[in-house]
C-alpha cells in the first residue's frame, strides 16, 4: 500500500517544492517559547479560521509538513473545524480556540499568523466598503498579536488590505513590537490570476507563468506587469488592456458569480496557503524564496508598497527592483499611487484618532 | 461579467474547445464533482483543482456551482474548471468524465445515524447515477453521499438497470475510516502519523467500520487489548464525534475532502497505469457472503484489479466481523429495495 506521506506529497506538492539546499538540514526551530507539538516544524495561527476562507486554509495548513502546531481561533464554530481537522492523518497537532477571551492563548508561542478574519464583499462593494467592520476586527487581533507573539510573521488577508496593514503597523508601533519586515499584506491571488488568466490567452499551461504583480490589492492599485512577464511576451495593445482589467477586477468577478453570497473563498486559501509556506521555507533558511507581498516598502514614496521581496529568517530580506516598467505601466503606477495614498492615511487614521 | 466570446477570442490560436498542454506529459483525465458547492464539494474542488493529474474539472451542484467554479477557475494549475448548475446541466458536466465524485446530498445532525439520511439522499443518488449511465457509463464513480452502505447497492442497481453496470468501477469511498484509524493508533501509540497503515473493512457506519488494529504498521506494542478496544470504537464513533463538535452546524467536511481527494487521486494513478495502487474501498466483494464488501483493493486501468482479501484476524476482530455482517446487509438490501421500487 502506498505509504499515507507519499500520498499527501502528491496533493500538496504545489505547497512545497523541493528546496535542493535545505530539503535535508533540520534548521526549524526557532529560539524563543514553544506550544507543544510532536513533529519538529513551525506552530501556525489562524484567526477567522472557521470562516469562508479559514476553514479551507485550515485544511491546507494542517496538510503542510512544516506546520507542527496549528491553533484556530475564531469568535465561533471553531469546536467542529478543530475536530474535523484533527482526524487528518498528517503531522500538525490542532489546537481550538472560541471566543475573545481565548485569544491570547491561540497566539502564545506561534511562529506565523495569518488573519482571514472579517466579513466579505456583497455585490456593489468595493474592499473600502468593509473598512468600518474589519478595521476594528485587525486591531484588535493584532492586539493580540503585540501581546503574546510580537516576533510572529504576520500574514493579512483581511480587507482592505491597503488600509488594514497600515492598521496593524499603528498598533505594533504603539505596542513597541513593530518589526516592519515581519507584516506582511498577502496579494498572492493577484499573482495567481494574473499567471492563470495570462496563460489562458497565451495557451499556456499556468504552472509556466509568472507575472509580477505590484502596488497594492484593490482595483486600480493591482498593477500587472505583464512586460516582465515569464516566458518573455509580447501582447497586443487589446489583451494588455484585457488582462490589466480582468487581473485588477478578479475578486469582483468571484463576488459577482457567487450572487451575494461570498467573494472568493477556495482560491483565497490556495493562495495564502501559498504564502504562509514560503513564510515557513523563508523561516527555516532557505534560499531564493521570492514572492511579491505588499508592506512596508522604500521602493516608492508610498509607505507601503507590494512588490517582489526574499524572504528569509527575518521575514522581509530583501527588495527587488521593480524592474523596467513600460509606458502603460507607468501610468498604471501613478493611477495606483493615488488611491493608495489615500487607503494608507485612511488605515493609520484609524488607530491614530 | 466578463464576455465568454471576447474572452474566447483572445485565445491565441487556440478553440476553446478542451486543449492539453505540449509541455504536460501526464493523460488527460477529466473529473466530475456532483454536489461540489455542498460543505464536503467545495473544499474537495478545491483540493482536485490543485490535482496535477487533473486535466478537466466539472463542478455540478443544483445551486451555487458558477460561484464555485469562478473562485476556483482563478488558482493557476493544470485543470480546466467548467460549473454546471441545475438538472439540464448534469449531462454535459458529466460527458467524457473518467472520475466522477459524488458528495451531493445532506449531512447528519447530532443524534442522527447515517441511515436517517437515507430518505433523501437515496432519490439524489439515484437521480445522479442515472445521468452517469446516460452520459459517461465508464466512468468510475467514488461515492461519498451516505448512507454508503446503502447508496452503493443503489447505484449498482441503477447501473443494472441501465445496462451499463461494471462492478469494477463503483467505490463506496471508506477514506476518512482508514484516515481517522491511522490517526487515532498513531497520537495512541506513539508513533509518527506518517509511517502508520491500517486497513479498515465491512462498511461505512457504526459497527459496519472493522479497522483491523492487529495488521497496523508499524507496531505499536504497548497497545494491549482495552486501548485497541477503545481505538476501534472511536474509529467507529469518528463521524459522530464530528457532528457533535459541530453542533447542528453540520459533519465532517474538510476531514472529508482531504479523504475523498486521497482516494480519487488513487482512481487517477491506477488509471494512468501507476503500479501498486492499494486502498481500502467499498466494493461489490466475494471476500464475505455479503454482496458488498469493503477491504484493500488495487486500483488499475480498469478500476478495480483485485480485490484483495482481509489477512489474519485477531480474535477481537473475528468477533467484529460476525456482529457488523447483519447490520450490513440490511443496509444493503434496504439500498437495494429502494432502488427496484422507485
Amino acid at each position: 500500500m502506498q505509504s499515507s506521506s507519499e500520498r499527501i506529497a502528491r496533493i500538496a506538492s504545489h505547497l512545497h517544492p523541493p528546496s535542493s539546499q535545505m530539503e535535508e538540514t533540520s534548521l526549524l526551530g526557532r529560539s524563543g517559547c514553544r506550544a507543544k507539538g510532536g513533529t519538529p516544524g513551525f506552530k501556525v495561527a489562524i484567526l477567522g479560521a472557521a470562516g469562508g476562507i479559514g476553514q479551507p486554509l485550515a485544511m491546507l495548513m494542517k496538510m503542510n509538513p512544516l506546520v507542527s502546531v496549528l491553533h484556530l481561533y475564531d469568535v465561533v464554530n471553531t469546536p467542529g473545524v478543530t475536530a474535523d481537522l484533527s482526524h487528518m492523518n498528517t503531522g500538525a497537532v490542532v489546537r481550538g480556540f472560541l471566543g475573545q477571551a481565548q485569544l491570547d492563548n491561540a497566539l502564545t508561542g506561534i511562529d506565523l499568523v495569518i488573519i482571514p478574519a472579517g466579513v466579505p464583499r456583497k455585490p456593489g462593494m468595493t474592499r473600502d466598503d468593509l473598512f468600518n467592520i474589519n478595521a476594528g476586527i485587525v486591531r484588535t487581533l493584532c492586539e493580540g498579536v503585540t501581546r503574546c507573539c510580537p516576533n510572529a510573521i504576520v500574514n493579512l488577508i483581511s480587507n482592505p488590505v491597503n488600509s488594514t496593514v497600515p492598521i496593524a503597523a499603528e498598533v505594533f508601533k504603539k505596542a513597541g513590537t513593530y518589526n516592519p519586515r515581519r507584516l506582511l499584506g498577502v496579494t498572492t491571488l493577484d499573482v495567481a490570476r494574473a499567471n492563470t488568466f495570462v496563460a489562458e490567452v497565451l495557451g499556456l499551461d499556468p504552472r509556466n507563468v509568472n507575472i509580477p504583480v505590484v502596488g497594492g490589492h484593490a482595483g486600480v492599485t493591482i498593477l500587472p506587469l505583464l512586460s516582465q512577464a515569464t516566458p518573455p511576451s509580447s501582447f497586443t495593445p487589446e489583451e494588455v488592456a484585457y488582462l490589466t482589467e480582468r487581473i485588477q477586477n478578479g475578486g469582483t468577478e468571484v463576488v459577482e458569480a457567487k450572487a451575494g453570497t461570498g467573494s472568493a473563498t477556495l482560491s483565497m486559501a490556495y493562495a495564502a496557503a501559498q504564502f504562509a509556506d514560503a513564510c515557513l521555507r523563508g523561516l527555516r533558511g532557505d534560499a531564493g524564496i521570492v514572492e511579491c507581498s505588499y508592506v512596508a516598502s522604500q521602493v516608492t514614496e508610498l509607505p507601503f508598497f507590494a512588490s517582489s521581496v526574499r524572504l528569509g529568517r527575518g521575514g522581509v530580506e530583501e527588495f527587488l527592483p521593480l524592474g523596467p516598467l513600460n509606458e502603460f505601466e507607468r501610468a498604471g503606477l501613478e493611477k495606483a499611487k493615488k488611491e493608495l495614498t489615500e487607503s494608507i492615511h485612511k488605515g493609520v487614521s484609524f488607530i491614530k484618532s | 461579467m466578463r464576455s465568454i466570446l471576447f474572452r474566447s477570442a483572445l485565445k491565441r490560436g487556440a478553440s476553446t474547445a478542451i486543449r492539453s498542454f505540449s509541455s504536460e506529459s501526464a493523460p488527460e483525465r477529466k473529473v466530475a464533482i456532483l454536489g461540489a458547492a455542498g460543505g464536503i464539494g467545495q473544499p474537495l474542488a478545491l483540493l482536485m483543482k490543485l490535482n496535477p493529474l487533473v486535466s478537466t474539472l466539472s463542478l455540478y451542484d443544483i445551486m451555487g456551482t458558477p460561484g464555485v467554479a469562478a473562485d476556483v477557475s482563478h488558482i493557476n494549475t493544470r485543470a480546466q474548471v467548467a460549473g454546471f448548475v441545475g438538472d439540464d446541466q448534469l449531462g454535459d458536466a458529466l460527458k467524457g468524465a473518467d472520475v466522477v465524485i459524488i458528495p451531493a446530498g445532506v449531512p447528519r445532525k447530532p443524534g442522527m445515524t447515517r441511515d436517517d439520511l437515507f430518505n433523501i439522499n437515496a432519490g439524489i443518488v439515484k437521480g445522479l447515477c442515472t445521468a452517469i449511465a446516460k452520459h459517461c457509463p465508464g466512468a468510475l464513480v467514488n461515492m461519498i453521499s451516505n448512507p454508503v452502505n446503502s447508496t452503493v447497492p443503489i447505484a449498482a442497481e441503477v447501473f443494472k438497470k441501465a445496462g451499463t453496470y461494471d462492478e469494477k468501477k463503483l467505490f463506496g469511498v471508506t477514506t476518512l475510516d482508514v484516515v481517522r484509524a491511522k490517526t487515532f493508533y498513531a497520537g495512541k501509540g506513539k508513533v509518527p502519523v506518517e509511517s502508520v497503515n491500517v486497513p479498515v473493512v465491512g462498511g461505512h457506519a457504526g459497527i459496519t467500520i472493522l479497522p483491523l488494529f492487529s495488521q497496523a504498521t508499524p507496531a505499536a506494542n504497548a497497545l494491549g487489548a482495552e486501548d485497541i478496544k477503545a481505538l476501534t470504537k472511536r474509529t467507529q464513533d469518528g463521524g459522530t464525534e464530528v457532528v457533535e463538535a459541530k453542533a447542528g452546524k453540520g459533519s465532517a467536511t474538510l476531514s472529508m475532502a482531504y479523504a475523498g481527494a486521497v482516494f480519487a487521486d488513487a482512481c487517477l494513478k491506477g488509471l494512468n497505469g501507476v503500479p501498486d495502487v492499494v486502498e481500502c474501498s467499498f466494493v461489490q466483494s466475494t471476500v464475505t457472503e455479503l454482496p458488498f464488501f469493503a477491504s484493500k483493493v488495487r486500483l488499475g486501468k480498469n478500476g478495480v484489479e483485485e480485490v484483495l482479501g482481509l489477512g489474519p484476524l485477531s480474535d477481537f476482530e473475528k468477533e467484529g466481523l460476525e456482529a457488523l455482517k447483519p447490520e450490513l446487509k440490511a443496509s444493503i438490501e434496504k439500498g437495494i429495495k429502494f432502488a427496484n421500487e422507485n
